[in-house]
C-alpha cells in the first residue's frame, strides 16, 4: 500500500465508524440509546462493558451533588464549557463501577460533605446557598493548608478534582481546550523553528543530515 | 458421547508452538523454504488492521483508556493479557517474587512491545570472559550478526551509525528527530558526560516494501498498526508465511504436551482447543517451541515419558532454571522550562526517539554489567490518569500570571493550571542486565496445582541479588543528575535502600528469558548452539529460553535472529534427511 493510500484508507475507515454510528442511534431513537464501540473489544470486554453501563452506583441524590461539586471544580470559562457540559459525571459514574475501589471513597466523602453542611448551615451541601458551598469547598481544597479535622474532606476532594480533571480532559470538549493536536496522520519533522528559538535550542548538523526528511515538507 | 482424542490426519513437516517474534519468525523462513508447517496459537487470532484501536479518541473507551485485568497497559493498548489471566494461575516459593506476563494472541507479545530493537553486542555474548560471572554463550556476535543484518532487511528499523563498540550498528532506516523534551535531555546528560543517541526501533521511518506502510507518526504503536506501519509478527511475519499456502495456524489451540516416541524423539503435540474443549493431536517431523520461555519450560516439563522421565530434553536438569529478567527502575517529573509551551502536533513514532545506550566501565563500578535509558515525556494524548496528583505541583511553581497559589484548589484558576502545565511532564527509566543464576527458576507446581484445561502450573522462585540492587541505585543516581542538569523537578519515582531503589519485581520489565539455555555441553544446557534440544534431535527452542545471558538489550531482535538461524539450521537437516 502506498503511503497516501495508506492514510486515505485511515480517513476512509474514520468516516465510515462514524457514518455507522450515526445510523445506529437514528435507528433506535425511541428505545435507550444502545452503546456501541467503536474500538476493538472482545466478545467479555463488550459483555462487561455493557454490563456496567446497564448498573447505577450512585443514586440521584448524590449524582446530583456530585455535579455540583464538579461544576465548582472545572467550570465553564471563555475557552470552554463546564465540567457536566463535557459529561464528566457520566464517566464518573462509569470509572467508579469500573474500578470499585473509588466507589466507597466518593460515596463516604459525599455523606461526610453533607454532614459538615448540616452542622455548619443547617442544610446538607446541595441545598446551601453557592457562597456556602464555596466556604466549605475552601476547607478542603488545599491539602497542605486545610484543618486536621477537615482531613477527610481534604481526602475526598482530591479524589474528585483527580477524575475530574481526566474526564474533562480526556472529552472531545477538553482535549479541544488543552490544545491536543494529535491524533492524526501526520509528518514528524522536528520542533517548529520558532520554539527551538524560544528555548535557544537547535538541531546539530547531523540530525539535520541523517534523520528522517518529507518529500512534501 | 465418548471422550475423543481427534488426531489431525496430516504429518507436517514442523510444528511450531508459538507465534509471536521466535514462532512468527520460524514460521516465516520454514514456510517460504517449502516445509509444510502449522503453527499453534493459544490465544485468538488479531490482525492488528482489523482489530483497531488506532486512531481513536480517549472517550471511544468509557474509561478512558484507563487499564483493565484483561489490558494491563490501558484499554487501547493491542495486547491481550497480563500478569493475571482467569483460569490460569501460577504460583511462587514462598518469600520469592516473579510476575509473568502473558500474551494469548496471534503474534504474542509482539503486539504490546516498545520495538525497540537492538542487537547484543560481542561483549553481551561473552560475559563470563569480561567478568567471570554467569556463563559464555556458546555462540558469538559474528555468529548472530549476518542474520540480524537480516532482521534489519525484512522488518525495518531506525537508527543511527554510532561505531560502538558493544551496541553494534545495523542496516538502519532514518531516525526521527528529537522531540523538545528530548533535545532537553540530550543536553543536559551529554553535558555531564551520558551520551544520548537516536533510538533504535522497528518503524518503518520509509516504506520498505507494499505489504507494509510508512509510519504516519501518530505515536500510538502499542495499539497496532492498521498500515503494519511497526513490527508485530501477526503483520510481519504470519501473514507473509500464510501466502505461501504452506502454512496452517490454528489459534484457540492450547498445548498440553509435546508427544514423544519409544526412541524418544519428538512426534508432535497435543492441544485443548480453548472454546470447545476438544482435545487434538498433531503430528510433526519437528517441533519447535516458541510459546516464551517460562510457558515453553513448562510444557517441557508436562512432556514426561520413560525415555524422558524428568520431562522433555531435561537431562541437565535445568529446564526452567537461570530464569533472568531485565531491571528496571524510573523517575519522572516535570521540566518548568516548558510550562504553557506552544500548542503544535509533537506525536512522533510510538516510543522515544532517543536514548542512552550503556556507557560506564563496570571496572570502576560496584556492580556487573550495564542498562540503557529510555526516556519519555511532552504533549501526549490525554488519557485516563491525566491531572491526577496536581496539588502536588500548583503550589510549588507560580501560576501562568506569576501567582504562587496554594497547592489544590478548584474553579477557573485550577482549569488553568491544568493547561499551562501540559506538556511538561518528562520521564526515565533504566533497563539492565541481571546476571542469570540456577537459584532463580520456574519448576511444575510440588503442591499439585493445575490450570483451568487440567495443565499442572508454574511455581516461581526469584530473588534479586545485591548486582541488581545497586545497579539500579546507580541509575536512580544518575537519572537525578539528569533531571537536576535540565532543570527539571523530580515528583514521582526516587526510591531509597528501603525500596530496593525501585528496582522492579522480577517480570515486570518482561524480558523473561534463560530457562532453556544453550550451550555445547548437554550437562550444562538445555539446547545446542543451533536452539535443537541435546536430548531430543528434531526438537528446537526458539523463544527467549535458549538466551545464556539477556545483556541490556531487549531481548525481541535477537530472538527474531536466532530464530532465523536455527529454521536455516532445520532446512538444512530436512536437505540432508535428518528428519
Amino acid at each position: 500500500m502506498k503511503r497516501r493510500d495508506s492514510i486515505k484508507a485511515i480517513a476512509i475507515s474514520a468516516l465510515s465508524t462514524g457514518v455507522l454510528l450515526q445510523q445506529g442511534c437514528n435507528e433506535n431513537k425511541t428505545e435507550q440509546k444502545a452503546p456501541e464501540f467503536s474500538i476493538d473489544r472482545h466478545p467479555f470486554e463488550k459483555e462487561r462493558d455493557l454490563k456496567l453501563m446497564s448498573q447505577r452506583y450512585f443514586t440521584d441524590d448524590e449524582m446530583a451533588t456530585i455535579k455540583v461539586l464538579i461544576d465548582i471544580i472545572i467550570p465553564r470559562d471563555e475557552v470552554s464549557g463546564s465540567a457536566t457540559e463535557a459529561g464528566v459525571h457520566e464517566f464518573i459514574e462509569f470509572i467508579v463501577k469500573d474500578i470499585p475501589r473509588h466507589q466507597l471513597p466518593l460515596r463516604g466523602g459525599l455523606h461526610w460533605l453533607d454532614n459538615q453542611c448540616l452542622k455548619r448551615f443547617g442544610k446538607i451541601f446541595r441545598e446551601c446557598a453557592p457562597e456556602q458551598q464555596i466556604e466549605m469547598v475552601e476547607e478542603i481544597a488545599y491539602p497542605a493548608d486545610a484543618k486536621p479535622e477537615m482531613k477527610q474532606g481534604v481526602t475526598f476532594f482530591n479524589l474528585l478534582r483527580d477524575l475530574t480533571a481526566t474526564g474533562f480532559f480526556t472529552s472531545e470538549m477538553g482535549l479541544k481546550d488543552l490544545g491536543y493536536m494529535g491524533n492524526r496522520p501526520n509528518q514528524w519533522n522536528g520542533v517548529p523553528d520558532e520554539v527551538l528559538q524560544q528555548y535557544g535550542l537547535s538541531y546539530s548538523e547531523r540530525e539535520l543530515n541523517e534523520t528522517v526528511k518529507f518529500e512534501n515538507s | 458421547m465418548p471422550f475423543q482424542i481427534k488426531v489431525h490426519p496430516k504429518v507436517y513437516d514442523v510444528c511450531i508452538v508459538g507465534s509471536g517474534a521466535g514462532g512468527g519468525m520460524a514460521a516465516y523462513v520454514l514456510s517460504r523454504a517449502g516445509l509444510n508447517v502449522v503453527v499453534l496459537e493459544a490465544g485468538p487470532w488479531y490482525d492488528p488492521a482489523q482489530n483497531v484501536t488506532q486512531l481513536k479518541w480517549p472517550w471511544e473507551s468509557p474509561r478512558r483508556g484507563a487499564s483493565t485485568a484483561f489490558r494491563p497497559f490501558g484499554d487501547f493498548d493491542a495486547a491481550y493479557g497480563g500478569w493475571e489471566l482467569e483460569g490460569e494461575p501460577y504460583t511462587h516459593v514462598p518469600g520469592t517474587q516473579f510476575d509473568w506476563f502473558r500474551s494469548r494472541m496471534l503474534g504474542g507479545r509482539t503486539n504490546h512491545w516498545g520495538r525497540i530493537s537492538l542487537r547484543f553486542g560481542p561483549k553481551d555474548f561473552k560475559g563470563k570472559s569480561h567478568d567471570g560471572l554467569g556463563e559464555d554463550w556458546p555462540i558469538g556476535y559474528e555468529d548472530v550478526a549476518p542474520y540480524y543484518d537480516k532482521v534489519d532487511e525484512l522488518i525495518g528499523v531506525f537508527g543511527s551509525k554510532e561505531g560502538l563498540p558493544n551496541e553494534p550498528d545495523g542496516k538502519f532506516l532514518p531516525p526521527p528527530k528529537p522531540r523538545l523534551h528530548e533535545l532537553f535531555i540530550k543536553k543536559a546528560a551529554t553535558s555531564i558526560g551520558i551520551p544520548v543517541i537516536p533510538s533504535r526501533l522497528s518503524i518503518l521511518t520509509k516504506k520498505i516494501n507494499d505489504e507494509r506502510g510508512a509510519c504516519f507518526y501518530c505515536a500510538q504503536c502499542n495499539r497496532g498498526c492498521t498500515v503494519y506501519g511497526d513490527f508485530s509478527s501477526s503483520s510481519c511475519l504470519i501473514k507473509p508465511a500464510l501466502k505461501t499456502k504452506n502454512m496452517e495456524v490454528f489459534v484457540n489451540a492450547m498445548v498440553r504436551e509435546v508427544l514423544t516416541d519409544e526412541n524418544g524423539r519428538a512426534t508432535g503435540v497435543s492441544y485443548v482447543e480453548t472454546h470447545s474443549l476438544q482435545e487434538y493431536q498433531v503430528k510433526a517431523k519437528v517441533v519447535v517451541l516458541a510459546a516464551s520461555a517460562c510457558e515453553t519450560a513448562r510444557l517441557l516439563l508436562n512432556s514426561k515419558s520413560t525415555r524422558h522421565p524428568n520431562g522433555l530434553a531435561n537431562s541437565s536438569n535445568l529446564v526452567g532454571k537461570y530464569l533472568h529478567d531485565s531491571t528496571g527502575s524510573a523517575l519522572g517529573g516535570v521540566l518548568p522550562a516548558l510550562f504553557g509551551r506552544k500548542r503544535y502536533n509533537e506525536d512522533g513514532v510510538g516510543g522515544m526517539h532517543v536514548y542512552t545506550p550503556w556507557w560506564l566501565d563496570n571496572k570502576k563500578l560496584d556492580f556487573p554489567r550495564g542498562y540503557h535509558i529510555e526516556y519519555w515525556g511532552g504533549m501526549g494524548m490525554p488519557g485516563y490518569g491525566f491531572g491526577f496528583g496536581i496539588q502536588g505541583l500548583n503550589g510549588r511553581f507560580p501560576d501562568r500570571n506569576g501567582n504562587i497559589k496554594k497547592g489544590g484548589g478548584y474553579g477557573a484558576a485550577l482549569k488553568d493550571d491544568y493547561r499551562y502545565y501540559w506538556g511538561a511532564s518528562v520521564g526515565m527509566a533504566g533497563r539492565g542486565e541481571a546476571i542469570a543464576l540456577e537459584s532463580n527458576y520456574c519448576e511444575i507446581d510440588p503442591n499439585g496445582t493445575v490450570d483451568k484445561y487440567g495443565i499442572p502450573v508454574l511455581r516461581f522462585h526469584y530473588k534479586w541479588s545485591d548486582f541488581e540492587i545497586k545497579q539500579a541505585k546507580h541509575m536512580q543516581e544518575t537519572f537525578q543528575e539528569i533531571m537536576h542538569k535540565m532543570g527539571a523537578v523530580i515528583t514521582w519515582g526516587l526510591a531509597g535502600p528501603e525500596k530496593n531503589y525501585g528496582l522492579e519485581t522480577p517480570g515486570r520489565i518482561i524480558h523473561e528469558v534463560g530457562t532453556t539455555r544453550m550451550g555445547n555441553d548437554p550437562k550444562k544446557s538445555v539446547v545446542n548452539k543451533f536452539n535443537q534440544a541435546h536430548d531430543c534431535k528434531n526438537l528446537f527452542v526458539v523463544d527467549g529460553g535458549p538466551f545464556v545471558s539477556q545483556a541490556d538489550k531487549n531481548p525481541t531482535w535477537t530472538i527474531l535472529a536466532l530464530s532465523w538461524r536455527a529454521s536455516d539450521y532445520i532446512i538444512e537437516q530436512f536437505k540432508q534427511q535428518n528428519f
